[in-house]
């Protein structure tokens, strides 16, 4: 029976959405907001590929080339990606999964998310008014001598959203070491909470680097003090090292939660416990400590000394191992399951083959030699939005779909979701995998116009995007739909074992009516494949 | 050739270029082996196991250690192995041997000046005699660049502020793309150029036929004239300033106790920087000539030291 009042029903009132201190009123602001800076980005995105599909220049000049592809990078990276699976679905189930009524600051998550807008706002201010040119990397000396474009201000967005990543990373460590229910080990927290742990300290301890990297280059462009140009006695090498220093750890930032939902949506849909549960859950942090020591893979053709080279490109095949047992792991999930083919674990399935593709990709670039003639090359680029979009945005899709229930208390079309998830994994694959071998043939990334030897793989990857704009763009109707006019949701669709899966759907204010006791290992599912309530 | 068995992909045309190309099959068939099993396991397990069918689900996989054990340790050995491979053939890529033919190169906002001794110069274009080593010293006027030949699978930064050498090598006469690899503005994608590899004759005939112009070393002795460099380092000046005469390669012994090579790199820095690495019993009185030359009179004021090398 469905209680009467919920989160959603409580109050209707603007103030009462604007200053709310629910976790899962928050998680809905975050993601209104991601949407809306999803399609800035996927619109750079649509018109960068609608250039490309000639090799001449013909839809837009130059600057404005250059200006959409640093606009998508920065939306999609700082405004997208890393917010997206912690501040929505991260804030909304992480309270649920370990029975507690809210984070543990619930203030400072409000305040987050004012930090973040902040942050969006300014960006998107330095979008409008005329755009930045340099790429989302801000190279130096370009930035801070060459570029006639809004840097500072497009850099002061990303430097103000980075207090929100880090008062995130902040409150989710807290309330995983301080708010768990009675009972609730940690070798019985469910691999979501894990990885997203990892990614908490990775952002705490990361993103202060950026804000120093983006403050030097402020610094040098406005004031022309010496630090990254070498006119002035400064070094451009300095800026990449720290740059690196946070953004490659970004990229985990990026990929671990991605990798967490899949846990749950493999192991729900295929009835069974997660195979080595603890080397997944140990995999996660793995990966979080390794994945500091590699930011030098960026910078093998930079004139970083070659024994440099040397140990960044062993210590990169070293971050490989736990990705590559992760995988293993999932797939020896499926074994012996009950397998069902729900829109979620569509969702799924295609992460583990996207993903697979691109971490593999991702030694071609590790190895020294080759990396020479593929840095900087489509090959990158296709490697990275096969970790980035066929990783983590599918893995974002499958988890938006899993939680959807709990979130809006309705059911989806399951139609029209399965009909979704295999356009966007065909879609996807049609826009990026000629990205590989155009990279292979030596496509410089970053071009406007290219030699016309390169365009049939071109015109194939803006074919591809076509496909994909579409199928992104189908959730927005039929989970909009759903979420006013849905069929509406049991409190656990899936028959799932977490504990998000007990109370009702949506769940009230304070998430449990009685304080939930946890009694054993999460993902219990009997003999018959059912699954067996924590505190039943 | 196995090379031509990759589909889409052109072969290399150097010796190196055709190592990266077998390291590339290598990673290709490790590849392709991983993605075929995990695609053949999850299909069999998706179609085996689907709810509802049918099948034997007992005797499940408890114990879990074992099977980590062995694949973290196999997924390790692979991937030691490849990281060997790719950086034995990075060394040997990245090796340069001083050759006599040295080609210069200034990168700038957004064209590659080459320039070759004799002082035949050329735009977004590089002519070089086939199957011979060139080096390439290459400086970059403002932003960063990155020399990029994807036919010889070989690419450098051009980062401003210091000299960069590269070594390349084409085996077969033709006609070749530079591209700019590192974006550098506006124009990043117009900053591209050809590289025409050409039988020695031809390239011998080629550097005749240029329009006349006078060595690179002979304007940059003009240049040290000019610049007033002769007044102290010539020898006549009231101010002591060490001779250049036999200086370039030689060891140079420093006021702080230690010692250089006296390199391109180091003429360089001593030219802008000429405070930071002072030569012994010497006075730190020259000023820096930093902004006050360009990229290409450093290059000829270099080749110009250069060239009194061979004087006592």
């Amino acid at each position: 029976m469905m209680s009467d009042t919920n989160y959603l029903t409580t109050d209707f009132t603007l103030r009462s959405w604007f200053l709310t201190t629910d976790h899962k009123r928050i998680a809905i602001l975050y993601f209104a907001s991601l949407i809306v800076f999803f399609f800035i980005g996927g619109a750079a995105a649509t018109l960068i590929r609608i250039e490309l599909a000639t090799p001449q220049a013909d839809l837009v000049s130059s600057d404005v080339y250059n200006r959409l592809f640093t606009m998508h990078g920065i939306i999609m990276v700082w405004f997208f990606l890393i917010p997206s699976i912690p501040n929505t679905l991260g804030n909304f189930i992480v309270p649920l999964m370990i029975g507690a009524r809210d984070l543990a600051f619930p203030r400072l998550n409000l305040m987050s998310w004012y930090i973040f807008m902040l942050g969006g706002c300014t960006t998107l201010f330095a979008i409008f008014a005329g755009g930045v040119d340099t790429g989302w990397t801000f190279y130096t000396p370009f930035s801070t001598l060459y570029s006639n474009s809004y840097v500072i201000v497009a850099a002061a967005g990303v430097f103000i959203a980075g207090f929100s990543s880090i008062l995130t990373g902040l409150n989710f460590i807290v309330t995983i070491h301080r708010l768990r229910a009675p009972g609730l080990t940690w070798y019985r927290l469910p691999l979501f909470l894990w990885s997203l742990y990892a990614t908490s300290v990775i952002l705490v301890l990361a993103t202060p680097v950026l804000a120093i990297t983006l403050l030097l280059m402020a610094t040098e462009r406005f004031f022309g003090v010496g630090i990254f140009d070498p006119r002035i006695g400064g070094d451009p090498l300095l800026f990449q090292h720290l740059f690196w220093f946070y953004s490659h750890p970004a990229v985990y930032i990026m990929i671990l939660p991605g990798m967490g939902v899949i846990n749950e949506l493999i192991s729900c849909f295929s009835r069974k416990q997660v195979f080595g549960y603890k080397f997944v859950a140990w995999c996660s942090l793995a990966i979080a400590a390794v994945g500091f020591l590699v930011w030098g893979h960026h910078m093998f053709v930079s004139g970083q000394s070659l024994v440099a080279s040397l140990v960044f490109s062993f210590m990169s095949f070293i971050v490989a191992v736990p990705s590559a047992i992760k995988v293993f792991n999932w797939t020896a999930t499926l074994h012996k399951g009950s397998i069902h083919f729900d829109a979620p674990m569509l969702y799924a399935l295609g992460f583990i083959g996207l993903f697979t593709v691109g971490g593999l990709t991702g030694l071609f670039l590790a190895c020294l030699a080759y990396d020479v003639h593929a840095t900087d090359t489509y090959f990158v680029v296709a490697h990275f939005h096969y970790i980035m979009v066929g990783g983590m945005v599918t893995a974002y899709f499958g988890g938006l779909h899993y939680w959807w229930p709990k979130i809006t208390g309705r059911l989806y079309s399951e139609y029209w979701a399965r009909t979704a998830a295999v356009l966007i994994f065909f879609g996807f694959n049609l826009t990026f995998f000629p990205q590989f071998i155009l990279g292979a043939e030596g496509m410089p990334r970053r071009y406007h116009v290219y030699p016309p030897e390169f365009q049939v793989w071109n015109v194939l990857s803006s074919g591809g995007a076509t496909i994909l704009a579409v199928a992104y763009l189908m959730p927005l109707f039929y989970l909009g739909y759903s979420a006013f006019f849905g069929k509406r949701a049991p409190a656990n669709p899936w028959d799932a074992p977490g504990l998000e899966w007990q109370t009702s759907s949506p769940p009230p204010e304070h998430n449990f009516t009685t304080q939930p006791v946890v009694t054993r290992d999460p993902y219990q599912y009997n003999e018959a494949f059912q699954a067996e309530p924590q505190n039943a | 050739m196995w090379r031509q068995w990759i589909p889409f992909w052109h072969p290399g045309l150097s010796p190196h270029s055709g190592d990266v190309d077998l390291l590339f099959t290598g990673l290709l068939i490790a590849s392709a082996l991983v993605v075929g099993l995990l695609f053949f396991l999850l299909t069999l397990f998706c179609a085996r196991y689907r709810a509802g069918n049918q099948t034997d689900r007992n005797h499940r996989v408890k114990k879990s250690w074992h099977w980590e054990v062995s694949w973290t340790a196999a997924s390790f050995v692979c991937f030691l192995g490849l990281f060997a491979w790719g950086a034995s053939v990075f060394f040997q890529i990245y090796r340069t041997q001083i050759d006599e033919h040295d080609v210069f190169v200034v990168a700038k906002q957004w064209m590659w000046k080459t320039q070759h001794p004799g002082g035949q110069a050329e735009i977004d274009a590089l002519h070089i005699p086939v199957k011979r080593p060139i080096r390439l010293v290459m400086a970059s006027q403002d932003v960063i660049h990155s020399f990029y030949i994807p036919a010889l699978r070989l690419k450098h930064d051009v980062v401003p502020g210091r000299y960069q050498d590269l070594e390349i090598e084409i085996d077969k006469p033709g006609h070749y793309h530079l591209f700019c690899a590192e974006y550098c503005g506006t124009d990043h994608s117009g900053m591209i150029g050809e590289v025409v590899a050409m039988e020695p004759a031809d390239f011998s005939n080629w550097l005749t036929q240029q329009a006349p112009s006078s060595p690179l070393a002979s304007e940059g002795g003009q240049l040290f004239r000019e610049l007033g460099c002769s007044g102290c380092h010539g020898g006549g000046g009231t101010v002591r300033a060490p001779p250049l005469e036999g200086v370039y390669g030689k060891p140079v012994p420093l006021s702080d106790g230690t010692t250089v090579i006296a390199d391109d790199r180091y003429i360089r820095d001593s030219i802008l920087m000429p405070r930071s690495q002072v030569v012994a019993s010497y006075q730190p009185v020259m000023p820096s000539f930093e902004g006050k030359v360009s990229e290409d009179q450093l290059l000829r004021l270099v080749i110009y030291i250069k060239s009194l090398a061979g004087h006592p």
